[in-house]
């Protein structure tokens, strides 16, 4: 599935609830499930500068394409990670570089791309652009 | 127009009755009757007529996400009243001009009114002369400013700085930085859990060597009012100059920099429902004339040459550049506002909302407030047992509910508590208890979603 593809596929899910309360309880539900990401990486060099919550984020390059594990200590942003993770992960460093992510403002999140302090999606979306940036430059 | 709706309805019956008493005894007791329920009616609960207050600040009718907003985070900045709005209107129509130098009309005017101002915020915080209240770009520029000019003349190797382990990490990293700099020792007072300072312990860090105390008069975090009279009391004693940070204090008590003996007093008009990028430095005169010029430029000068220049009395010494003509005009418009209200009546409408919330938040499972401390203003600091402040307030705001998250610019108060974060409100008195209940309501909805 192309990274379009998914979105789309998140965007016709959550067009299934009416109010802001359904969208945010499908985030948080998203939230509640497992951790993302291997205990050992969740240390202070992965977390991802700039949100109010913490944000573990850790890549890895698999066959020319990047896995992306996470993790948050705040539900809601644990969602918005595991969104991102299912659009971004198991792409090349290219795609990832070139994705739109139209997607969140479609599904109404766009207030969390604002760039105040408490955001996290930006820096989440920024650190996730530059693992793809150094994984293509350094061929890591 | 009055304030008081009730005090206006039983002041007239009461004036009938005076004015028909012909026994001048009866007078006196109407008189003393009138005082005493004045008094009273002031400080009762229904003592604000609510519905004029609202109206004055036009922001408060709007609503967020589809819901009236309830605006709890004055502490981060309070709403303007339309005076204050105004008056920065009024400027930009009529008055706008460059100050102090220009021989026209316009540019008189316009000096006038700021002076005006500066006058106004003197008379505020009763500060001796005029020249005392220096306009800065808020509570930090303040603080920087003291620190580096201060610093610059009076701080060498080996001098000790005290702060307070509930400071806003502008009232820390100036002094951290002048530490660094001048090879100083920062020293902090702590607190105990209920966040109050531990004044045995501030007793003992005051020595010989201490230089300056900069200390927050009302914790942003944690609400706590701190001792200030005994704090500057006991400084002195030692010769020891107090900083005191009147960012949160400002919109809650009256301050009166004379009675309470503080050498420098600062704050921003932003959190006095006035205009943003405006504050103030009040320094004993004595002080701001023995310390050098920080920031240099137009309006802090005499005379200028390639090789000399002489700079100017107080308080241009210390205002370089075109100042914010309209935010000084606009907050002595807010002083106005504030001081027709009373900050007595203030004070006292506030602390029974702050017992209002505090009451409604204990009850509910899972909630802790960090900050109990005996002397409170109107800010409640508050965790949820397995919750993160970033989730309960996002949810809150869906419900148009404006509360602060975060550590509030105190990191080392966070890591005391082991909390990431708190959830804060932070109330000013336009806010109402039926708000509180709407928040209330809305927290116990969070709560529901996020376990």
């Amino acid at each position: 599935m192309t990274i379009e593809e998914t979105e789309n596929e998140i965007i016709e899910e959550f067009e299934i609830f009416e109010d802001w309360m359904g969208k945010y309880e499908y985030l948080i539900d998203l939230g509640k499930s497992l951790p993302m990401i291997d205990e050992k990486n969740k240390t202070d060099d992965k977390l991802i500068k700039g949100c109010q919550s913490r944000v573990w984020m850790h890549s890895e390059l698999k066959d020319g394409k990047i896995i992306f594990t996470a993790d948050s200590d705040a539900i809601i942003t644990k969602g918005m990670v595991a969104l991102m993770i299912r659009v971004l992960s198991g792409h090349t460093p290219d795609e990832i570089i070139n994705s739109k992510l139209d997607f969140v403002e479609k599904i109404g999140l766009t207030k969390h791309l604002s760039p105040t302090r408490s955001n996290g999606l930006l820096s989440m979306i920024k650190q996730m652009k530059l693992d793809a940036f150094a994984y293509k430059q350094f061929k890591v | 127009m009055p304030i008081y709706s009730i005090n206006s309805i039983i002041g007239t019956p009461l004036k009938t009755l005076y004015l028909k008493g012909k026994n001048l005894l009866f007078r006196i007791i109407l008189n003393f009757v009138a005082a005493i329920m004045n008094e009273s009616i002031l400080l009762s609960k229904t003592g604000f007529d609510m519905e004029k207050i609202r109206a004055d600040f036009p922001l408060l009718s709007r609503s967020v996400n589809g819901a009236a907003l309830v605006y709890f985070d004055s502490g981060a900045t309070a709403q303007k009243p339309q005076s204050v709005i105004d008056a920065l209107d009024h400027y930009y129509k009529y008055q706008n001009a460059n100050i102090h130098r220009g021989v026209h009309t316009l540019s008189q005017d316009a000096t006038t009114a700021y002076e005006a101002a500066r006058a106004t915020i003197q008379k505020h915080i009763n500060a001796a002369h005029a020249h005392e209240i220096i306009f800065t770009r808020g509570t930090t520029d303040s603080i920087n400013l003291v620190a580096s000019s201060f610093g610059k003349k009076f701080i060498s190797k080996g001098d000790e700085i005290i702060v307070s382990a509930m400071e806003h990490h502008s009232n820390i990293l100036p002094w951290q930085q002048l530490c660094e700099e001048k090879e100083a020792i920062l020293k902090v007072i702590p607190i105990n859990e209920a966040g109050e300072l531990l004044m045995d312990e501030y007793k003992k860090l005051l020595s010989g060597k201490t230089k300056m105390v900069a200390i927050t008069h009302i914790s942003n975090t944690l609400g706590t009012i701190n001792p200030i009279n005994e704090i500057i009391k006991l400084a002195h004693a030692k010769n020891i100059p107090v900083l005191v940070d009147g960012a949160q204090a400002v919109a809650h008590t009256s301050v009166d920099v004379q009675a309470m003996d503080a050498d420098f007093y600062v704050f921003s008009g932003h959190k006095l429902f006035g205009p943003t990028g405006v504050g103030i430095l009040y320094g004993k005169e004595k002080w701001l004339n023995a310390m050098p010029t920080y920031q240099v430029g137009g309006g802090t000068i005499k005379t200028v040459t390639f090789e000399k220049t002489e700079y100017a009395d107080l308080p241009l010494k210390f205002e370089a550049g075109t100042p914010h003509i309209e935010g000084g005009i606009g907050l002595a418009a807010a002083i106005d506002y504030v001081n027709a209200i009373g900050l007595k009546n203030i004070a006292a409408y506030e602390h029974e909302l702050l017992l209002y919330v505090t009451a409604a938040l204990e009850k509910i499972e899972g909630v802790k407030i960090i900050g109990t401390a005996k002397e409170k203003a109107s800010v409640i600091s508050f965790v949820v047992a397995g919750l993160h402040p970033f989730d309960v307030g996002t949810i809150l705001d869906q419900l148009g509910i404006a509360v602060r998250t975060g550590h509030h610019c105190t990191q080392p108060l966070m890591n005391f508590y082991c909390v990431p974060g708190t959830i804060r409100v932070s109330l000013a008195f336009y806010n109402t208890k039926a708000e509180i209940d709407l928040f209330i309501k809305g927290l116990e909805r969070a709560i529901k979603m996020l376990r």
